[in-house]
């Protein structure tokens, strides 16, 4: 069953210029993204910096203010809330943020760290609000009596831990993780993501992944979206994104994964330039500069590719890969000189 | 092995003396590197891998010393030895070394090919304008597009990547014979760090240069280097030639690393964790200093702390399991993991 459902949103924050601070411009940070996120599901969100994903994130939960689009949660048009109503939604869509050591309040011990949901919410109180962060605590890996601590006297790991027991205090169905792994080593990180892996079997949570370690969200998705300059250019299975990636974006994306074993024969694209800029992203497919498609040609820079199925429970943004709506007379009609094609996927030999 | 390596490092310690208490940073680390060799140092943060590539250069600074005994030595010369003034000649001159975050080592005022410009006019004493066109050659050398017209960019006109490779640039604007890259593309995105890994073995094969990489990314490791040090609480603790190291890690630590990345394969089961975390300075555990988080430990590494054991050739491993190989049939929950308490 649908939990969430996000629906052409768009951040764009405006470039101030001149001594007036006219707008000048925008960043288009988030352009136009539509995806569904079920009940108990992983959804993963991959990219580069810079491509949106954080936006997108925050976005949703209303952290920050969307520009245009919609935003349903379990029925409820997030968007049309007004502020109280919205907080009492927050409830149920919790975030983790990447880095546990400005996430949590030094002044605070991380009992009253975790407890303060349920004191906003008014879940417990009193000596039951105790039993429940005690509870939490241990639910998530740590002592009980480790609430009485503060938040520097853990290590990034079990930093990572308070801040998912703060998440999971006013049982949520929905967490958005930013990035929670990101700055922890190896051995640690593995730990974390088990966690969350139990946590999601236990009570049935859904999540929004958002890494740009495309191993981790590999294991942990069920489903994965790669993001580019803002958009979603692919959406798959993730078992299917990583065997199969359509657009030429997601294939140099995941051949660029170092792969731990040095007898790994593979076709590395090693994508030339940078990531643009959104505020002045390229015209037609924001990727086309970059792209090594064998059928690229003007068309590219022309037409915005739309997110189309290309397989079954597969969507791609690309014209050149087939099928796709944007016909043949129409690409000719904007400079295009080489037919789409379906072209062989490449991928690391893992 | 070459009868005489580029650089050899024996015992090295290098401790910290603070009020907590001495913080064994790097404590008894002994390698070397070949000509025209790249080395890889893997290890998780705490583990002592930046301290030993900083210690190379003699780049400690106080309360932090490299402690009597130790010995470096770079071509036949003992660096431990020289006096400030020839150890400012080395760096740069022999052995050069690039960082994690390159804003930080940009300095922001100057524009780049002014930056590296200098190099060659501190080290040579060569014209500016003879140094302004090595810097444009050096740029180009490196990928930066239109190098000429990018000397005049200010780092902050740069992005992540490209930042990394003036970083390089700079680095190799003496031709030295040794590059220390920590963490070169932990930074940066992976489609970037294929860029920058490409143009690191494409120098490499270029000219003579040795690298040591230092990464806590596997990964990069297995595509990058030939031989690979596994560090672990300030020591050594499993060292072989990349296809051994990957194919039978020996060190239960090492072992643990590669069971605990997320790969293909693997998905939605439970990844293998090291339970707790990596240990203090201030107070490495007895024995192995990796008992408490071991599957396999026994009495013997409560108390016996392991030697280097030689297992194969060129491949060592601190790890009594050399000597008494049955025990790993039995592996059983480590103490790390009894105390509840998660990293």
């Amino acid at each position: 069953m649908t939990l969430l459902s996000v629906r052409d949103l768009t951040k764009h924050f405006p470039i101030t210029g001149g001594v007036m601070r006219r707008v000048i411009g925008a960043v288009r940070a988030v352009d136009g993204i539509s995806f569904d996120v079920a009940q108990g599901e992983t959804l993963g969100l991959v990219g580069e910096s810079g491509c949106g994903k954080t936006t997108a994130g925050r976005a949703i939960l209303r952290l920050i203010e969307p520009t245009s689009g919609e935003i349903f949660f379990d029925g409820t048009d997030v968007r049309a809330l007004a502020k109280e109503p919205l907080r009492k939604l927050r409830r149920k869509m919790q975030i983790v943020f990447q880095d546990p050591f400005s996430s949590l309040n030094p002044r605070m011990t991380v009992g009253a760290s975790v407890r303060e949901g349920l004191t906003i919410h008014k879940l417990a109180e009193g000596s039951a609000a105790d039993a429940r962060v005690r509870q939490l605590l241990e639910e998530v890996g740590l002592r009980a009596e480790h609430a009485t601590r503060y938040p520097h006297e853990f290590s990034g790991g079990q930093r990572q831990r308070v801040g998912i027991a703060r998440a999971l205090a006013v049982e949520p169905k929905f967490i958005v993780c930013d990035e929670p792994v990101s700055a922890l080593d190896v051995s640690v990180q593995a730990q974390v993501i088990n966690l969350l892996q139990d946590l999601q079997r236990a009570h049935g949570l859904a999540y929004l992944f958002i890494a740009h370690d495309l191993s981790v969200v590999e294991h942990i998705a069920d489903r994965v979206a790669v993001m580019y300059l803002g958009r979603i250019v692919e959406l798959a299975r993730a078992d299917e994104l990583y065997a199969m990636p359509l657009m030429p974006y997601t294939q140099a994306l995941l051949s660029a994964i170092p792969v731990p074993d040095p007898d790994a024969k593979r076709e590395r694209i090693v994508l030339r330039g940078d990531v643009p800029s959104p505020a002045n992203p390229p015209s037609g497919c924001p990727f086309h500069p970059r792209c090594q498609h064998p059928q690229k040609d003007a068309a590219c820079s022309a037409i915005v590719p739309p997110l189309e199925l290309k397989e079954p429970n597969h969507w791609a943004a690309c014209i050149k890969q087939l099928p796709t709506r944007i016909s043949w007379e129409e690409q000719q009609s904007a400079g295009a000189t080489r037919p789409p094609e379906r072209i062989v996927p490449v991928r690391a030999t893992a | 092995m070459t009868p005489r390596p580029l650089l050899s490092v024996e015992e090295l310690r290098t401790y910290f003396r603070t009020s907590a208490g001495v913080a064994r940073a790097v404590d008894g680390v002994s390698f070397s590197i070949a000509a025209n060799e790249s080395v890889g140092v893997v290890g998780e943060s705490g583990c002592g891998k930046s301290v030993t590539s900083l210690s190379l250069l003699r780049l400690i600074q106080r309360p932090g010393t490299i402690e009597p005994g130790s010995k470096i030595e770079l071509e036949g010369t003992d660096l431990l030895s020289l006096d400030d003034e020839s150890m400012r000649r080395i760096r740069g001159n022999r052995i050069a070394m690039i960082f994690q975050e390159p804003m930080t080592a940009l300095n922001p005022v100057f524009t780049i090919g002014a930056q590296l410009a200098e190099v060659p006019r501190v080290h040579e004493h060569i014209t500016r304008r003879d140094a302004w066109a090595r810097a444009v050659e050096m740029l180009g050398t490196v990928g930066i597009p239109d190098p000429a017209e990018r000397a005049h960019s200010y780092p902050h006109q740069l992005s992540g990547g490209m930042r990394q490779r003036v970083m390089i640039g700079m680095a190799l604007m003496l031709s030295p014979a040794l590059l220390i890259a920590d963490e070169p593309t932990t930074a940066l995105d992976v489609t970037i760090q294929a860029q920058i890994l490409e143009l690191l073995a494409e120098l490499r094969a270029r000219t003579a240069m040795s690298v040591l990489l230092i990464t806590h990314d596997l990964g990069v490791v297995a595509e990058s280097t030939s031989r690979v040090i596994v560090m672990y609480a300030g020591e050594i603790v499993e060292q072989a030639g990349v296809r051994e190291l990957f194919a039978q890690p020996h060190h239960p630590y090492t072992e643990g690393l590669m069971a605990a990345m997320p790969r293909a394969g693997t998905k939605r089961e439970r990844l293998t964790v090291i339970p707790g975390a990596v240990p203090s300075p201030y107070e490495w555990p007895s024995g192995c200093r990796f008992h408490e988080r071991c599957p396999y430990a026994w009495e013997r590494c409560e108390r016996e702390h392991p030697p280097l054991y030689e297992i194969g050739v060129g491949h060592v491993s601190r790890c009594h399991l050399a000597v008494e190989p049955e025990r790993r049939a039995t592996p059983h929950l480590p103490l790390a993991a009894r105390a509840g308490a998660g990293a």
